[in-house]
């Protein structure tokens, strides 16, 4: 079983889902359009997974992808979930720019 | 250099630059497009990873599924065009920063642990093909496999009902 | 049984102070006096019982009720103890105080709060029978606390006179000076012997050979200061006269015959410990004499009728107290028996007297009272009889034997207790003859409403002056059923001697002459000189002294009130702004933080995720990279 770690070191990987969450953070705190802070919000959740896939290879255990595997299912809900959301808020307030959404102050 | 060093290195440049973009695109399409790229590329990490199952898994969930949500999503709302006003620059300057910080922050915690990492050593042990991959799935993990598609389902309806248009009252 | 009956003699008392308390207001005045009558009086019975079973028991019945207190091998017990001294103590305890809750029946028949005075009467006869047969010094303490919560509300029964209030809190901070010595007397005991109880402390005490005396006598002397509280004794006495605020029954109930006399008991129960400390016990004794001299001659000039009793009270206490001193404590509780009947016949008088003249207590408004109330002026004539020390009335046998007691220890004592006792003669005669003979000095309305009271006053009258004229009988010079039946709690009693020499009689002669000299004093002055007190303003020279109660009341005012008024003055006005200001100022800093806090929860996400990421960075930097 070939595959990419018997050629370089797993930090490769460490580092590219380091910054690929951080691009995911810095995506949510940059952006105030909600669908693309839901976008910067997958990026995040991606870097995890790949990590994830990455440790599994490296400690060649099962239980890794299985764990990415169900990150997917919830991600796919919650996107679902999220995305109906955002539209029943563009629908009361016509914009979803997440500045408008004041409602949390109570 | 040996050929799959390049290939790594491209894919990750491909992944980190068409991460960049999804952000800083002003059309929401076009983020969305660059997104799907990013998950494409990822997708090839999980391929040089030798995981073929959640590679594909990972391209129908995401790339098929999520994706097309999102691009319908943003067609409904007639979001092709920019609408976003710029924020101030006291917020973007903020988001900078936070950027550096935590990427400082977390790239130190895990130059820290290396010495934690080890050298990869192989067994030769089929762990990760598709047909191994079912067997833990559907022995050990039987239950939340069953409860995942119980989530799915209650997303599902909770979606319909969200998305559904409310009655008028009055 | 022995259990069932002591707790029925504990909880008649307490029964009938609930049903007073809580339904006195719907059973009606005459139904609640009833209710509170019979309760002591099954109290009464169940005592002649004990009295009876004792005899057969010499060392008493103990009965344990529960363990109360264990710490390590420090135990006590929720136990009483009847023995011969805690049965005589019940026995005029709850006879006296079954007699005058039979007088308070007519006595309050006209006070709206007839129910609640009854409640208190019957708690405090609870709270005096447990202090009396209690098992050991805590149980006793208990007791001890209780009578002096029902002196305070007794006294400050009618709350509605500032001065009466003040009255009451006054003796309950007294007493407290004392409690607090008596508590320190307990817990030196405690850690001395581990044990509170008193059969365990006499064995322990008497058994031991290498006693700590300086703690013992510290033990001792604590304990005294806590029955001089109670007793009122010099320094802590004045209490008592004010405590004449209360209605009169209580005046004789407890300011007279019982609860002022449970110093006296607690010191006979410990004989044992102050028989061990020669130092406290001539305090004592030395502090009897002068409490009982001082008192005696402050109630020579006294116009208010309770006020001249209030203080023969005090002058009496301090002649059992001399007798405590010297170690004669048989002598001390012959003294307070009698004392209790004839005091308390004395009180009842001036109640009946009082009652009649509608609540007038100055004697100068008094006399001639005679004719009008012949069976109140016979009874509180044989009683001042009795208390002057006339032969052949109980209060000769007693005051007789006090008085030999100090002369054979101590002259000096000897000398000032019999000027106290001619003293004492003298002033009860005074009060006698300005309240009974020549005219009536009071208006024309008293005088038409003047009339003898009615029967429920007058037989606890008769029976006292009848128990006065008898009463010392149990304790006649050589012959002294007193002293055998106390021998087991005073062993030295068995060994002591009782032969009448002449020493003995002419001492008998000196104290009679005395007496008869006061009496003469008080005639000669009163009768045939007509004389009448003089108005306030008018009284000069020592006898403004005497009359100002040697000013202790102001001197304790200065000494100590206004100190103390100083400083919570001076804390309440300084440092308690201060400190407020402190405390407001932490409420003033929180609150504006929290304002200032308030802005940052505007509602906006976007600050929401900054602080988020910022806390994330925080919360990983902190777990992985502090170390």
């Amino acid at each position: 079983m070939n595959n990419i770690l018997n050629h370089i070191g797993i930090e490769n990987y460490i580092f590219l889902s380091v910054i690929l969450f951080c691009i995911g953070v810095f995506g949510v705190l940059y952006r105030r359009n909600a669908i693309i802070v839901f976008m910067s919000i997958e990026i995040m959740l991606n870097a995890v997974n790949l990590l994830f896939v990455a440790f599994s290879t490296y400690h060649q255990d099962a239980q890794g992808q299985v764990f990415v595997f169900f990150s997917m299912a919830v991600a796919a809900a919650e996107v679902a979930v999220g995305l109906a959301i955002l539209v029943s808020i563009f629908r009361n307030l016509g914009s979803i720019t997440i500045d408008n959404l004041k409602n949390l102050k109570g | 250099m040996s050929t799959i060093l390049i290939i790594f290195c491209v894919l990750s440049a491909v992944t980190l630059a068409t991460a960049f973009l999804t952000i800083f695109s002003r059309n929401p399409i076009h983020s969305a497009i660059y997104l799907v790229i990013c998950f494409f590329s990822i997708a090839g990490h999980y391929l040089l990873l030798n995981s073929q199952f959640l590679a594909i898994v990972h391209i129908i969930v995401y790339s098929g599924a999520i994706m097309i949500l999102f691009l319908f999503t943003i067609m409904l709302m007639n979001l092709n065009e920019e609408k976003e006003v710029h924020r101030p620059r006291i917020t973007r300057l903020g988001a900078i920063v936070s950027f550096c910080l935590i990427c400082l922050i977390l790239i130190a915690i895990f130059i820290n642990s290396k010495p934690i990492v080890g050298e990869y050593v192989t067994t030769g042990e089929d762990y990760q093909s598709i047909k191994v991959l079912g067997k833990v799935l559907l022995n050990e993990y039987m239950v939340p496999f069953e409860f995942a598609s119980i989530l799915l389902l209650v997303a599902m309806i909770g979606t319909v009902l969200l998305s559904k248009k409310e009655k008028l009252q009055k | 049984m022995n259990t069932n009956l002591a707790l029925l003699l504990l909880s008649a008392p307490f029964l009938g102070f609930l049903l007073n308390i809580f339904f006195g207001s719907r059973l009606g005045k005459t139904v609640s006096g009833i209710i509170g009558t019979i309760a002591v009086a099954v109290s009464f019975a169940v005592t002649f019982y004990f009295f009876g079973a004792i005899a057969a028991i010499p060392e008493g019945i103990h009965i344990s009720l529960f363990e109360w207190i264990q710490i390590s091998n420090f135990k006590v017990d929720f136990g009483f103890q009847l023995d011969q001294l805690s049965v005589l103590w019940l026995l005029f305890v709850t006879g006296i105080g079954s007699l005058i809750h039979l007088y308070s029946i007519n006595y309050m028949h006209d006070d709206e709060n007839m129910h609640k005075y009854f409640a208190y009467l019957n708690l405090f006869v609870f709270f005096m029978i447990t202090l009396v047969i209690g098992s050991n010094l805590l149980v006793m303490f208990l007791g001890w606390e209780g009578v002096g919560l029902c002196s305070y509300l007794l006294i400050g029964f009618w709350h509605k006179n500032q001065e009466f209030n003040d009255a009451a809190k006054k003796a309950f901070i007294m007493n407290r000076i004392g409690d607090l010595g008596l508590l320190i007397g307990i817990f030196i005991l405690g850690m001395l012997f581990s044990t509170l109880d008193f059969a365990t402390l006499k064995t322990a005490i008497s058994g031991a050979t290498d006693l700590n005396m300086y703690w013992l006598s510290v033990a001792a002397f604590a304990l005294f200061i806590g029955a001089c509280g109670k007793s009122a004794q010099i320094p802590l006495y004045t209490w008592l006269p004010d405590a004449m605020a209360g209605p009169t029954p209580v005046s004789a109930l407890i300011h007279a015959a019982t609860m002022v006399t449970a110093g006296i008991f607690m010191i006979t129960r410990l004989n044992f410990l102050f028989d061990l400390t020669p130092d406290v016990q001539n305090i004592i004794a030395i502090v009897g004499a002068v409490t009982a001299l001082v008192a005696a001659t402050i109630g020579l000039v006294q116009n208010d009728i309770k006020k001249v009793l209030a203080y023969s009270t005090v002058s009496q206490l301090g002649l059992m107290f001399l007798a405590l001193g010297l170690g004669a404590y048989e002598v001390a509780v012959f003294h307070v028996i009698t004392h209790a009947f004839f005091k308390a016949c004395l009180f009842l008088g001036s109640g009946s007297v009082i009652h009649a003249l509608h609540g007038e207590q100055d004697m100068r408004n008094m006399g001639g009272l005679k004719s009008a109330m012949p069976i109140t002026f016979a009874t509180m004539l044989i009683a001042s009889l009795a208390i002057s020390g006339v032969p052949l009335f109980s209060g000769f046998f007693s005051k007789d034997e006090i008085l030999l007691v100090a002369f054979h220890h101590n002259i000096p004592l000897w000398v000032v207790a019999s000027i106290a006792s001619i003293m004492t003669a003298f002033y009860m005669f005074r009060l006698m003859f300005l309240t009974f003979f020549k005219e009536f000095r009071g208006t024309a309305e008293q005088k038409h409403h003047l009339h003898e009271s009615s029967p429920l006053i007058t037989i606890p009258l008769i029976v006292l002056a009848f128990l006065a004229t008898i009463g010392g009988l149990i304790s006649l010079p050589g012959n002294s059923w007193l002293n055998e039946y106390l021998t087991p709690i005073l062993p030295k009693l068995a060994t002591a001697e009782h032969h009448l020499g002449t020493t003995e009689y002419i001492l008998m002669a000196i104290a009679v002459i005395g007496g008869l000299v006061g009496i003469g004093i008080a005639y000669a002055k009163y009768i045939k000189q007509n004389a009448v007190p003089s108005e306030d303003a008018m009284i000069t020279g020592f006898s403004k002294v005497l009359y100002n109660k040697y000013y202790v009341d102001e001197f304790y005012d200065t000494i100590f009130v206004k100190p103390v008024n100083f400083l919570s003055r001076f804390f309440r006005d300084t440092v308690e702004s201060g400190l407020s200001a402190l405390v407001f100022g932490f409420g003033k800093l929180t609150n504006e933080i929290s304002y200032q806090g308030k802005k940052v929860q505007n509602g906006s996400i976007g600050l929401y995720l900054f602080a988020f990421v910022l806390g994330l960075c925080a919360i990983v930097s902190y777990l992985f990279l502090a170390q």
